[in-house]
């Protein structure tokens, strides 16, 4: 274990991700501007044109073409990059398809930002939460730190054999991405001995030409290929944590894998959440903790795959269980409350209460999450909107 | 505090919504004022005009007009204009966008809606760059420019905007910068007249983004590049129309094609009278 590393660096999330970028010797980067995600490939190009970073840049006419290009670039075995938001990652979402089932380790940043209509470009993760059922893989940040360190652990993750997908790395709109924090900027060549350069096996090869796209019928490998990228999903899971766990031995930072429990040990009730909602949340459960009362907080740090066997091992001896989602699934609940009641199902009669809270960039504060603790204690299961106001 | 009349143009403007959100010696809003001046001139009822828009500082044109408009998303304005004008053809459409918008994420659409020559008439603000995001470079962006994802200098070339619209079958093209007001005018008024796919670039001025970065310490030195490069030429070569900053080669303005051929609903309409008579 290495001994504990000072900050050296104080940078916003937008700032740290494109270091992450450069320090993972990415070779090809292609974006298109859409605020809050700009100054990532901003801060990129500068770095490319002062040749801090040896790469190719180019900015596209659209975060399609954006993830087109980085499709093809990963595909001839440059470890590639790009960042987008909100509507640029809707844009993409075709694309986001064909990387995944190409089997294409990109890494991408996403600054979590609110749909229109109306205009709004504050954070919400209704964004990244519709693209869950693409085949990436999905990682939530709490800190400018953690959004560093996730590209790092993000290239490791993806392009290892046994996973062997892409990964998308999660900020909130402006509370990370524009908010300037202490930082550890690790030193390349430590990076360099964590992650070694991209080996792509079926990159094109002018020496072993292969066709690719294809086709395939109802009978053909379509489905069996379908299942392989289920099955590499779900065991990427040891992958996350084997990847996680080398991070601390090298770097000294410790992120606990699919999700982080926080005084969890002796909980009764606690409250699940992700992104720097869990930062207020944990705020909150110190405040409550001081007051005698027995609540933890678990943090959703990898959507997917989902950590469904961590959550129901972690909440099954609970009281009851509050789950927080900055998004909506539009006639059914928040997409993490129905992952952990199915998680739950046939494991744990545990209430389960479902909060939607701070759409748009609304504020989540103390006194919501202190409601939303007492809900949780008198053992409410419903679906509950947080701090909405009457009419408006 | 001085208590006025009001303003001359109250009526179209959605003077409750001021001041507007584009920044001092910005050239968006001048285009504002020669678009409702046309309308004025035009005579169109204000109930049937709607303006679209896409994203970006322009885009935000439309919300301070006193009339319908829709804000739509990055680069589906004129998609969202096609729609609305096959569905009720009476309405007049204006379609104020960006560069950006209209050539860069919407680029595939533009192509088409002069093509089927909608009855659109379509105002592309020019500002040479993302204003809205912070300034980065585009299809529009002269080569050579320095922008924030430019720093050493745009290695793309430029579209030419007037040429490719003519190319891709506009029934009406024009070219005037934002220094240019009322020749503006004028073709916004005209345009209004025409049947078919109008378009009009207007060149703009953006002080903080492209301006600072090109060697234009404010608006008014910008627009001083206008007033001492720019040729009018309606008979221009468009060929040649395309834009630098070099000082080199004036930059062509004018009212430069106008050839009416029929649009997608004359041809619709003929086609239905014709099965009709058919059956
Ligand atoms: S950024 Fe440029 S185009 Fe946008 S409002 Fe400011 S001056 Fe105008």
């Amino acid at each position: 274990m290495q001994a504990v590393q000072k900050y050296n660096a104080i940078m916003t999330g937008n700032e740290a991700v494109a270091f992450g970028a450069k320090l993972a010797r990415v070779g090809f980067i292609s974006a298109y501007p859409i605020t809050p995600q700009t100054t990532i490939v901003e801060k990129l190009a500068e770095m490319v044109a002062n040749r801090e970073i040896s790469a190719h840049y180019v900015e596209v006419e659209s975060e399609h073409s954006a993830m087109a290009a980085v499709f093809a670039s990963e595909l001839v075995g440059v470890r590639s990059y790009t960042a987008t938001s909100s509507h640029g990652l809707l844009y993409m979402h075709e694309m986001l398809h064909w990387t995944a089932g190409q089997r294409l380790p990109v890494v991408m940043s996403v600054v979590n930002r609110a749909l229109g209509p109306p205009w709004n470009i504050w954070t919400e993760q209704t964004d990244s939460m519709n693209q869950k059922e693409t085949g990436w893989l999905q990682v939530y940040c709490e800190s400018n730190q953690e959004a560093l360190d996730s590209i790092l652990m993000g290239y490791k993750i993806a392009e290892s054999p046994d996973v062997l997908l892409p990964l998308m790395s999660m900020e909130d709109a402006f509370i990370l991405s524009h908010t300037s924090e202490p930082v550890i900027l690790p030193d390349q060549d430590q990076v360099d001995s964590f992650l070694p350069p991209l080996n792509l096996s079926f990159r094109v090869d002018l020496k072993n030409p292969m066709g690719y796209g294809s086709y395939s019928t109802p009978d053909g490998p379509y489905m069996e290929l379908r299942k392989d990228m289920m099955d590499s999903l779900r065991n990427s899971r040891k992958v996350i944590s084997k990847v996680t766990k080398e991070f601390g031995e090298t770097f000294g930072r410790n992120y606990s894998g699919l999700i982080e429990k926080f005084m969890m040990e002796d909980a009764e009730y606690a409250i699940i959440a992700s992104g720097t909602l869990a930062s207020t949340g944990k705020y909150v459960v110190s405040k409550l903790r001081q007051e005698g009362k027995k609540v933890g907080l678990i943090r959703v740090r990898f959507f997917r795959p989902f950590p469904d066997l961590e959550i129901a091992e972690a909440v099954t001896d609970l009281k009851g269980v509050g789950v927080i989602d900055r998004s909506t699934s539009y006639g059914s609940a928040g997409p993490t409350a129905l992952e952990v009641r199915s998680a739950l199902y046939g494991k744990s009669e545990i209430p389960v209460a479902a909060f939607i809270a701070g759409l748009g960039g609304r504020d989540v504060k103390v006194e919501d999450f202190e409601k939303m603790f007492q809900y949780v204690e008198q053992g409410k299961t419903g679906n509950f909107y947080i701090n909405v106001k009457e009419a408006c | 505090m001085i208590q006025g009349k009001g303003h001359p143009k109250d009526a179209f403007l959605r003077s409750e919504r001021l001041p507007h959100i584009w920044c001092p010696g910005c050239g968006i809003g001048i285009v504002l004022n020669a678009y409702l001046n046309a309308l004025a001139l035009s005579g169109i009822p204000r109930e049937e005009v709607v303006l679209i828009s896409g994203i970006g500082c322009t885009a935000r044109l439309p919300g301070y007009a006193n009339a319908d408009s829709y804000h739509t998303t990055h680069g589906r304005s004129i998609a969202f204009a096609t729609g609305m004008k096959i569905a009720n053809p009476k309405l007049h459409i204006s379609l104020i966008s960006g560069d950006g918008d209209l050539f860069n994420i919407g680029g595939n659409h533009i192509m088409h809606a002069a093509r089927r020559n909608i009855d659109l008439n379509v105002i592309c603000v020019n500002n040479f760059n993302y204003g809205m995001t912070g300034g980065q470079h585009g299809s529009t962006t002269p080569a050579g420019s320095v922008t924030a994802s430019s720093p050493y200098g745009n290695l793309e070339q430029s579209f030419n905007l007037p040429y490719m619209m003519k190319a891709m079958g506009a029934s009406y093209v024009s070219r005037w910068t934002a220094l240019h007001v009322r020749q503006l005018t004028r073709s916004i008024a005209k345009s209004f007249t025409v049947r078919g796919f109008s378009f009009i670039e207007v060149l703009s001025v953006c002080p903080p983004n492209f301006g600072k970065d090109n060697g234009f310490a404010d608006a008014y030195a910008q627009m001083q590049y206008f007033r001492e490069h720019c040729e009018i030429d309606n008979n221009a070569d468009l060929h040649n129309a395309g834009v630098t900053f070099s000082g080199d080669r004036p930059i062509i303005l004018g009212d430069f094609y106008h050839k009416t051929r029929p649009t997608f609903h004359d041809i619709e309409r003929e086609i239905i009278e014709r099965v009709r008579v058919d059956r």
